[in-house]
């Protein structure tokens, strides 16, 4: 292993799996380029080398967990924003005469609730990115970092 | 405010107010220099296209903005310019309606499928569902339907692009229409012969940035002259309506009111369709991670949100200050509201650019198109389920250029084939094949373990036949005034324009009884790989390094 500052040209890949590893190299690259192609005709072949034990994985506490942090909050977002589409749909197709009552000057509630979709989706896009950057993707990283780990060393 | 009108064609001498001066020259002067420019820019990015990952997804290599605006231009096609603008200005409030539509769709893409997919495949929906099922059934599947999708919306882009010439070019005759149409071929072939995906990707940001800044340009103009007063703006609408009675422009009914349950139906296949086509699936792959594929489904839902806001104030501008009666008049009927608008706000120099505007999006929307439906032909079709997989990423590449050529020549032979008839029903056909036959085995194949090979091909031909039979025997084909082959011709069994609300249950539940009734066992291996690798990001496509 390299400790002084010339080893940040070759670190990054240092600990990954060999199908991974990029070329840095400009020499290599013509060469690494093909050993990849060959690698990806391969894949399409056979796609599914495992190199490691994914049922293990997929039954690991982080890995539940992460699943979790991941549908607990989507599924239920994803079912709030059908239904409020869902009935902001229905009362446009069939209560015009409710849509058509004046809010404020002329504007009236169909185009205030019209409207109210545009902020529930700016709203829900914004909530989300939120709660992947803070719960979903640091779990993701960790487990990443530890797969990674594990196929170094099988 | 408005501009003296001086040069009128001939056909509507009767109706000056509503013609806009219309400069051929001018306008196709600006329409070049987009083209210049991008050719320019689709060579230069077609020099390192050696892989097939460099050719259908840009070697993973844009950023999460970058890919934002391509999806917005990619999706923001002149149907969505041009007639929701003329269907708010005509028809008011149910205009906008069908507008929300198109924005929410996005929450599904953002929340369900596109970082999952980032994670899963290489370059085709496809690629997605071949993971863990048998990859030539379902590859197949999934190929046809989306050719299917792709095919109805090239059809309907090339059409439009002929009625856009009559009403911005002033060319009115069947062979001008045709020569226009051709060249439009030819250009998007060059486009993505040459650029490939990175090539085409730039063509759509170069748009969207024209798009939406020219309908940004033009919704504050059109506020400011009225005082930024939306609601005095409202006022002027109404009182220029040709509704009965007049404030009916503002309140629901006046498109759909006749048969609500067809609205409804469009509106589930527009709110389901938008995550299962597949011309907007491929741009997820064009980014390194699916991090970036959640930043561009961020920076697309602002620009289309804030795209389809802009449109509301042009739509009720163009009933205050051209008026609905001059707009239907007019050559191009509702597609010419936001043309002529722009000519009475800024007279013939902004006409010609947002003519332009409108034609570099049909140009840039069947680019996409077309890059798609040779992917999933070269990827899935030619190599995967011809080549077994054997064969290597140089040859499937030269397969997918020459699909191009074939695709671009049959896309200028159906577009010069269809002009003129009625088939505006192709978009929302294309719609609901993809919210039918693509998103429930997206969904499946992402969310539910036990979704076997059998549940995907039945709810994928289940969807996409249904689809198609509806139509056939819908008011849109035969039956009515409007219909593709007139009212004389009758076979309309089925009462709606629009399938989705038959065909989307359906798909969704031809995948679970077929899943459930599938006596074959998929591998529990792959599920656990596909399902750990959609969510941790583990060992998914990297970004090509050149």
């Amino acid at each position: 292993m390299s400790y002084d500052g010339s080893a940040q040209n070759s670190a990054p890949h240092e600990d990954g799996p060999p199908e991974s590893q990029e070329p840095h190299d400009q020499q290599q690259s013509q060469e690494a380029r093909e050993a990849r192609e060959a690698q990806e005709a391969h894949d399409q072949h056979d796609p599914h080398v495992q190199t490691m034990d994914y049922i293990a994985a997929q039954e690991s506490e982080e890995f539940v967990a992460l699943k979790r942090s991941h549908r607990s909050f989507v599924f239920p977002m994803a079912a709030f924003f059908i239904i409020w589409y869902a009935v902001y749909v229905l009362l446009g197709a069939y209560a015009h005469d409710f849509m058509a009552q004046p809010v404020f000057g002329s504007v009236n509630l169909g185009i205030v609730l019209g409207l109210g979709q545009f902020v529930t989706t700016f709203l829900i896009t914004s909530i989300y990115v939120m709660y992947a950057n803070r719960k979903l993707d640091p779990k993701a990283q960790a487990l990443r970092t530890e797969f990674e780990a594990q196929e170094a060393s099988s | 405010m408005s501009t003296a009108l001086t040069t009128v064609p001939l056909l509507l001498a009767a109706d000056s107010a509503s013609t806009p001066e219309n400069n051929p020259v001018l306008n196709i002067s600006i329409f070049l220099a987009f083209v210049a420019v991008t050719l320019v820019i689709v060579f230069r990015a077609s020099r390192n296209n050696k892989s097939a990952a460099d050719y259908y997804a840009a070697g993973r290599s844009f950023t999460g903005s970058q890919n934002g605006f391509a999806i917005s231009g990619d999706y923001l096609s002149a149907a969505s310019f041009l007639g929701i603008v003329g269907a708010i200005a005509v028809t008011g409030y149910d205009g906008f309606l069908y507008s929300v539509g198109f924005l929410v769709a996005w929450l599904v893409a953002l929340l369900l499928v596109a970082e999952l997919m980032r994670n899963t495949a290489k370059f085709t929906m496809a690629d997605v569902l071949a993971f863990r099922l048998k990859q030539r059934p379902v590859r197949m599947a999934a190929a046809l339907t989306t050719l299917a999708v792709c095919f109805f919306y090239l059809l309907a882009q090339m059409a439009g692009a002929g009625g856009l010439v009559s009403l911005l070019l002033g060319v009115d005759s069947r062979v001008g229409q045709s020569l226009v149409i051709a060249v439009v071929g030819v250009i998007m072939i060059i486009y993505v012969l040459v650029g490939g995906m990175k090539g085409t990707t730039w063509v759509q940001i170069i748009k969207a940035f024209l798009l939406i800044g020219g309908v940004f340009i033009m919704t504050v103009w059109v506020l400011w002259l009225n005082d930024f007063n939306f609601s005095s703006l409202l006022d002027d609408a109404v009182a220029n309506s040709i509704s009965d009675p007049k404030g009916a422009l503002l309140a629901p009914g006046l498109k759909y009111g006749a048969l609500p349950i067809d609205f409804v139906s469009l509106a589930l296949a527009l709110v389901l369709g938008t995550a299962g086509l597949p011309h907007v699936l491929m741009r997820f792959y064009t980014v390194p991670t699916a991090k970036e594929a959640r930043r561009s489904v961020v920076w697309a839902i602002w620009l289309i949100g804030v795209f389809y806001i802009f449109t509301l104030v042009l739509g009720f501008g163009a009933a205050a200050m051209v008026g609905p009666e001059n707009i239907v008049n007019a050559p191009g009927g509702v597609n010419s509201a936001a043309p002529l608008l722009a000519n009475a706000l800024g007279g013939p120099v902004l006409l010609g650019i947002i003519s332009a505007v409108a034609f570099a999006t049909i140009l840039a929307v069947v680019a996409g198109l077309t890059i798609t439906a040779a992917a999933s032909f070269a990827h899935d079709i030619y190599s995967n389920v011809i080549r077994k997989g054997k064969t290597d990423s140089q040859a499937e590449v030269k397969v997918a250029r020459r699909t191009v050529l074939v695709i671009g020549a049959v896309s200028i032979i159906g577009g010069i084939g269809v002009q003129g008839q009625n088939i505006a029903f192709l978009v929302a056909l294309a719609f609901a094949v993809a919210a039918s036959a693509n998103l429930p085995t997206i969904l499946y194949s992402l969310y539910w373990s036990r979704f076997t090979t059998r549940g995907a091909v039945w709810s994928m031909y289940g969807g996409l036949i249904s689809c198609i039979l509806l139509i056939a025997f819908s008011p849109v084909v035969s039956g009515s005034e409007d219909a593709m082959l007139g009212a004389n011709i009758d076979f309309a069994i089925f009462p709606l324009s629009n399938p989705g609300i038959v065909s989307i249950p359906l798909g969704f539940l031809l995948g679970w009884i077929g899943s459930l009734t599938d006596k074959g066992v998929e591998s529990k291996k792959l599920a656990a790989e596909m399902e750990v690798r959609s969510l941790t990001g583990h060992g998914a496509e990297k970004e090509v390094e050149h």
